[in-house]
């Protein structure tokens, strides 16, 4: 079936109009030979079939809302989504908007955004906060455009931590390779090192250093002390950040980040296999306007009103075209939106709670796997995700839960090759006591079965 | 004077010790938590109730105008209506709810979707691999530039860093480009919209990347000449890089890679009916020729087992990485739920003949509007359009610009047009009414127009002050760009303590 | 249109004081930008620089130009207030937005105040 709103009879009423004689007879400037081209594709299904078919494929799925207990975080997290949110994101009227050009009629959007700005400064400790990228990853890379633009080119290295989470540092290599630009320190050997000891590998050369709060490992650092020897060196610092985190931990505003970036699919966005999700992109007001991505403002109307546009908009692409620092055209809006009702409606207490109960929750679960035998935890500061070592190889772990229905953590041998017995577990509110004892009992046994 | 102030901000309807949403109690024992200087002390969120937050946003949402609301005819945007069912199929629960790094086992639902879409996508557009990784047609712009430089950095041709650009493209073109340090050479299109063949021909030789090209452009035109195009950049080394922001007009139409093209991004968000949710998410896969399926960003969707033939057996559907892959482009599988399901559904229930109604139509109902508008305004490249056209806004002895008729059209209840795009039509009004509009309401914004050129001349302070009956007038942008007032916060003395 | 008779223009639309050694943009260039919001200088003094080359970006609310040297020399100073005032750049584009001061400077390809108002008067048509 199609959405195609005309008759017949009035067709070809436009086609007169027009003074063509049928609608094949809007073509003639496309070579004849590749005209009309029969597709193979499957024939049309009504409603009622695609739906019988979509549910079919999304049923074949195990999901993590009954058919899995799961315990697999590393960038992306199973957090309660209140009901509200998705209530309002399906209002016709701000999904099917497009980006507010128009701002006369597009206050809705412009005002939600701005307030998404306000919020994600809120908590990271930050001046500005972008109107978003695409997700934590591509943010990352967008930092990386930042500094390189600040010094205009002039320094060529980027510093990564082993402990930014590998598809970040992988997104990363792929943005730069054409840009006379090094990136260097994520060596598994740095993984041990202090913040401290890791920053003196800053040079004169560096243009950003960027490490992840909490790391890939859970590890909650104090980057204070880096960021004060990275500035000392002339370099600019990237906190790539876990929101949920913010609501507990010091900011990385508050430790004298340049740049904060993170993934905001912990606030109210569902992990829909990967995505969407958003990037948020935070940094201090003296680097906005080497910031890509839109940016909304505050201004009055003609009639003395309040209201927002989209401001400093000859930055980006559509004004400097090759001269811009980022091609970037599209925000991630309608997932801006939802983490903007998420923080509005669990406000100050809620995500308290949130932080709180993964706090808790994963604290126990890491003491009570450090007791079985074989099983360790390491001792360090975490939130809500931790590295279990494991008495045989992860995926073998892994294995042997999924016969319980648990998905385990995520196996850390895939991007660290010295550490394949190494599990590295998230917690979240979604995990009962319960869920966490059965995780227990399971290690347990596959302990003793070695 | 203190603006007025239509809708406070969440932080300005926050009240101390409202509660939103209530969390369970911990059931697990407590553990103390770290000491306090890594904890902070401060946490500047709005307090609100649940109520108060729908309202908030309801408000908001009525300032907003949108395809659901009325005809929304921006040029190169395709603000086609988004079917409904989309967004009950996008939210099953085995969508919602997987986790991207999961065992394929578990996801092979997922997995077969997305293996089928990128079999559809080749299809539809006549590509032997597609990448759905990219987030937005910029994002697969930049890959399908990354690749065109592997490409030929693989052949060991390292001196090709010049792209040719049409005068008539898109802002993100030169801007991906840009970001990996190639040079722009730009050419200029001839008297009727195509690129001018004697510019090019100058302009190719062995330092050109290859070519960007948006066809059917940004004028509405399908290049008369685009066999001799492509010929061209092929014949010096080039390879052709379709921006497929326009793909809506060739559904079924002409397959571009069966022109040559040799690599090109789709915009689900423009011609799969992934709604534009206010500036985004998009959804930027990238299809390429033969030669290029070596480069594709890793990972893909493959098939790791056959299944059997039996129908029994099902494949076993994972990811593959292509053997000179240029790498990740973001984070996980890209936009899977709000973007590869919804235009799985939308193709799924389109099928060869009714995405082929859909680029007639679109087509159609462009060439109606055209026809409608063209004895009042200056159509410059004025021949059968595809799914778009360029109008002049501004007439003999008026000091009326583009931008007030835009802005008065909002008065008569619809969308404006693009506006100033592209650079190469003074005045441009760039009008796309997609497939999905009825012949009622062309008629009415045909209507619309053409009152709005009468008022031009008759009563022209009516369009420069326009809009007058939106909830808003016309903003003070440079206000805002000076002073840069970029977040809000909590009233002063609000106690902020975490 | 304001073109001070005591200085030499680029065809890009900048000037070059031959007495002091200053640079900046034209006033036809500021109109034709508008509302000037961000100057960022890319030179530091001390650097040698040759005519053409770019030495500043300026963006106004609607649109974005780089700033090339009219002339060559050693960069004596750089206006440090400026970017904290670029409307200044719209205001007194021949006065106190200076972009940057040469010393031992020698003019690039410039001409006098009349050719440049021809110059601008030419792309009005």
């Amino acid at each position: 079936m199609t959405y195609i709103p005309i008759s017949p009879h009035e067709r070809d009423d436009m086609l007169k109009t027009v003074g063509v004689k049928s609608l094949d007879g809007l073509f003639e400037a496309i070579p004849a030979k590749h005209r009309f081209p029969k597709l193979d594709l499957p024939q049309a299904l009504t409603e009622m079939e695609a739906y019988a078919e979509l549910s079919e494929i999304a049923n074949s799925n195990e999901n993590v809302r009954g058919d899995l207990v799961s315990f697999l975080g590393a960038g992306m997290y199973n957090h309660y989504i209140p009901a509200v949110i998705d209530h309002m994101l399906r209002r016709g009227e701000f999904y099917t908007a497009y980006t507010p050009y128009q701002p006369e009629i597009s206050q809705g959007t412009l005002q939600a955004i701005f307030e998404y700005q306000s919020l994600m400064s809120a908590l990271t400790g930050m001046e500005v906060s972008n109107a978003s990228h695409y997700d934590g990853a591509t943010a990352t890379a967008e930092a990386v455009n930042l500094a390189y633009a600040q010094f205009r080119g002039k320094r060529k290295r980027v510093l990564m931590s082993p402990s930014v989470h590998p598809q970040y540092r992988a997104v990363v290599r792929t943005y730069t390779q054409g840009m006379e630009l090094e990136t260097a320190g994520d060596d598994e050997s740095n993984i041990s090192l202090s913040p401290e000891a890791f920053a003196n590998q800053v040079d004169e050369n560096t243009c950003l250093v960027i490490v992840q709060y909490p790391d890939f490992f859970g590890r909650v650092n104090d980057y204070t002390k880096l960021i004060k020897a990275s500035h000392a060196k002339g370099a600019l610092v990237c906190v790539v950040a876990n929101p949920t985190a913010l609501a507990m931990f010091k900011t990385p505003g508050e430790m004298g980040a340049d740049i904060v970036v993170g993934d905001g699919q912990p606030l109210g966005i569902p992990m829909w296999y990967g995505g969407p999700s958003v990037g948020f992109f935070t940094t201090r007001k003296s680097y906005v306007h080497k910031m890509a991505g839109r940016l909304i403002g505050e201004t009055v109307d003609a009639r003395g009103q309040r209201s927002y546009v989209l401001t400093l908009t000859s930055r980006e692409q559509h004004i400097k075209r090759e001269r811009a620092t980022s091609n970037i055209c599209t925000n991630q809006g309608l997932l801006a939106l939802a983490s903007a009702i998420y923080l509005s409606v669990l406000g100050k207490s809620g995500l308290k709670q949130v932080a709180n109960l993964c706090y808790q929750k994963a604290h126990y679960a890491a003491s009570e796997l450090n007791k079985i035998k074989g099983y360790k935890v390491s001792s360090e500061t975490f939130f809500h995700e931790f590295v279990l070592e494991c008495p045989m190889p992860a995926a073998e772990v892994n294995a042997h839960l999924l016969e319980h229905a648990m998905l385990g953590g995520y196996d850390l041998g895939q991007d660290y090759p010295s550490r394949v017995n190494h599990l590295l577990i998230a917690v979240t509110e979604m995990n009962s006591k319960q869920d966490i004892d059965d995780l227990v009992a399971v290690l347990s046994e596959v302990s003793h079965g070695s | 004077m203190d603006p007025k102030i239509v809708e406070p901000t969440i932080f300005e309807l926050s009240s101390h010790g409202r509660i939103g949403v209530t969390m369970p109690a911990s059931d697990v024992p407590e553990t103390a938590l770290p000491p306090k200087d890594l904890l902070r002390s401060d946490l500047p969120l709005p307090e609100l109730a649940e109520v108060d937050v729908v309202r908030h946003y309801m408000h908001l949402s009525k300032f907003n105008y949108s395809v659901d609301s009325g005809f929304y005819p921006l040029g190169s945007c395709t603000m086609k209506y988004n079917p409904k069912i989309n967004e009950d199929t996008c939210r099953l629960p085995g969508f919602l709810f997987t986790h991207p790094l999961q065992p394929i086992e578990t996801v092979q639902g997922n997995l077969a979707l997305m293996y089928q879409l990128q079999e559809w996508l080749k299809e539809i557009a006549g590509f032997a691999g597609v990448t759905l990784q990219p987030a937005a047609g910029a994002h697969g712009e930049f890959t399908g530039v990354l690749m065109m430089r592997a490409y030929h950095k693989s052949r060991g041709d390292h001196k090709r860093m010049k792209m040719l650009i049409p005068d008539a493209a898109h802002g993100t073109n030169p801007a991906s480009v840009g970001m990996l340090g190639m040079s722009v050479v730009t050419i200029p299109s001839d008297e009727r919209g195509n690129v001018d063949l004697k510019a090019l021909e100058a302009a190719c030789d062995d330092t050109v990347v290859g070519m960007m090209l948006t066809n059917p452009n940004t004028l509405g035109m399908f290049d008369e000449n685009i066999e001799k195009v492509i010929a061209l950049v092929h014949k010096c080394g080039g390879l052709m890089y379709g921006d497929g922001a326009n793909l809506n007009a060739l559904l079924g139409i002409v397959r571009p890679g069966d022109l040559g093209f040799d690599v090109m991004h789709f915009n689900l968000h423009k011609t799969f009916a992934v709604p534009h949710g206010g500036g985004g998410p998009g959804v930027g896969p990238v299809g390429v020729a033969a030669h290029l399926v070596d480069f594709l960003p890793e990972p893909l969707v493959g098939i790791l087992e056959e299944g059997e033939d039996d129908g029994e057996t099902a494949p076993l559907f994972g990811y593959v990485k292509p053997a000179k892959t240029i790498g990740r482009m973001k984070a996980f599988n890209g936009h899977f739920g709000g973007g590869f399901v919804r235009s799985f559904t939308y193709i799924a229930m389109h099928g060869p003949d009714g995405l082929k109604d859909i680029a007639q139509y679109a087509v159609l109902n462009a060439n109606y509007l055209q026809a409608r508008l063209r004895s009042t305004y200056h159509i410059p490249y004025d021949r059968i359009c595809m799914h778009e056209f360029v109008a002049e806004g501004r007439f003999e002895g008026s000091d009326v610009r583009a931008l007030d008729i835009a802005k008065r059209l909002m008065d008569y209840n619809f969308h404006p047009p693009t506006n100033y795009f592209p650079l190469i039509v003074p005045e441009a009004l760039m009008i796309e009414p997609t497939e999905t509009e009825n012949k009622d309401t062309l008629d009415a914004f045909a209507d619309a127009l053409i009152k709005i050129a009468e008022e031009a001349k008759s009563q022209p302070e009516l369009l420069h002050n326009a809009p007058h009956i939106t909830p808003f007038g016309r903003m003070d942008e440079v206000k805002a760009a000076r002073e840069l007032v970029l977040c809000c916060w909590l009233p002063e003395g609000y106690d902020t303590s975490a | 249109m304001n073109t001070p008779a005591n200085l030499k223009y680029a065809k890009s639309d900048e000037w070059f004081d031959p007495a002091t050694g200053k640079v900046g943009i034209t006033d036809y260039a500021q109109n034709q930008l508008s509302d000037i919001v961000f100057i960022e200088i890319f030179v530091e003094a001390g650097e040698t620089i040759e005519a053409g080359k770019a030495i500043a970006s300026v963006e106004s609310v609607k649109a974005s130009s780089e700033i090339y040297a009219p002339a060559s020399g050693k960069v004596a100073a750089i206006n440090k207030d400026l970017p904290n005032k670029p409307e200044s750049l719209n205001s007194d584009p021949f006065g106190s937005a200076w972009m940057i001061q040469l010393e031992s400077a020698s003019a690039g390809d410039v001409m006098d105040a009349a050719a440049y108002e021809k110059h601008c008067e030419e792309r009005a048509h």
